[in-house]
């Protein structure tokens, strides 16, 4: 069997990739795509402990569906803003879209 | 090594090298490509956890539905940024060590843990988890609220995203 670290380790692997995209990406697309990867992390940690711990509480399950929709809500308008900032501006380049710095 | 630990491993290095594609390739639509592979590797990690029903689920919404939806942003979006300079932004290297720190430490927290090498029990017979599911979702002693707050978020985003893109001329 699998020990529990592995999945872990995998699960935190990912999680860095993904804050490593955020932080370093130009494309505002790309950071949301860093975003996507952290959130799949998170959902492997909670369906592993769903499977290790005790298989009746169904609380990791439910809460990875949950970051299920908030992921779907996230992406619909995290790229919608991205489609009107490049309706405006004509960019997608986040250092760019500094319409709201003071 | 047992052949599930090699097939959890093999995964596990597919899933991780698509994900590091998808930070590091430069055209965007073949990262959003590679996200669909990572999110493939994710799905096959679900079913070597016996949690059927997000695989599907993960197959369905997240590579149906969340990557399509970033491959036509990234299409409608496309001014080739390849031509512009870099994809990374100057300071780069210290994502690069923030995200290595983050993983540094959640491994050392990881080290702490007892139960680290905890192996899971079998699933009893007859257990079913998918109806298990099912009535955790609804049952109102279980997480009904939770999951009609999901939906209300749901449907809340979706019209404010049609809102924030609609082109008004």
């Amino acid at each position: 069997m699998v020990p529990i670290s592995w999945y872990l380790i995998f699960a935190a692997l990912l999680f860095s990739m993904g804050l490593f995209g955020v932080l370093s990406r130009r494309n505002a697309v790309a950071i949301l795509l860093g975003i996507e990867l952290m959130l799949n992390a998170v959902n492997i940690n909670l369906a592993a402990f769903w499977r290790y711990g005790d298989v009746a509480q169904m609380a990791g399950q439910v809460f990875a569906i949950i970051v299920f929709a908030v992921a779907a809500a996230e992406v619909a308008v995290g790229l919608a803003l991205v489609i009107s900032v490049y309706r405006r501006r004509n960019t997608v380049v986040a250092d760019e879209i500094d319409m709201m710095k003071w | 090594m047992t052949g599930e630990q090699i097939i959890f491993l093999l995964v596990a290095l597919f899933t991780l090298g698509s994900g590091f594609m998808v930070v590091t390739t430069g055209n965007l639509v073949h990262a959003a490509l590679w996200l669909v592979s990572t999110l493939f590797g994710v799905a096959v990690t679900y079913a070597l956890l016996n949690a059927t029903f997000l695989a599907v689920v993960q197959v369905v919404v997240y590579i149906g539905a969340i990557a399509i939806l970033f491959i036509f942003a990234v299409m409608l979006t496309r001014k080739d940024m390849r031509d512009q300079g870099p994809q990374m932004n100057r300071n780069w290297w210290v994502g690069a060590l923030l995200a290595a720190l983050t993983f540094v430490g959640l491994f050392f927290l990881l080290q702490g843990w007892s139960g680290l090498s905890t192996t899971a029990a079998d699933i009893p017979i007859g257990f079913d988890s998918i109806s298990e599911l099912g009535n955790a979702l609804v049952s109102p002693d279980a997480y009904v609220l939770p999951f009609e707050v999901a939906s209300v978020l749901l449907v809340a985003a979706l019209v404010g995203a049609v809102y924030v893109a609609f082109n008004r001329k």
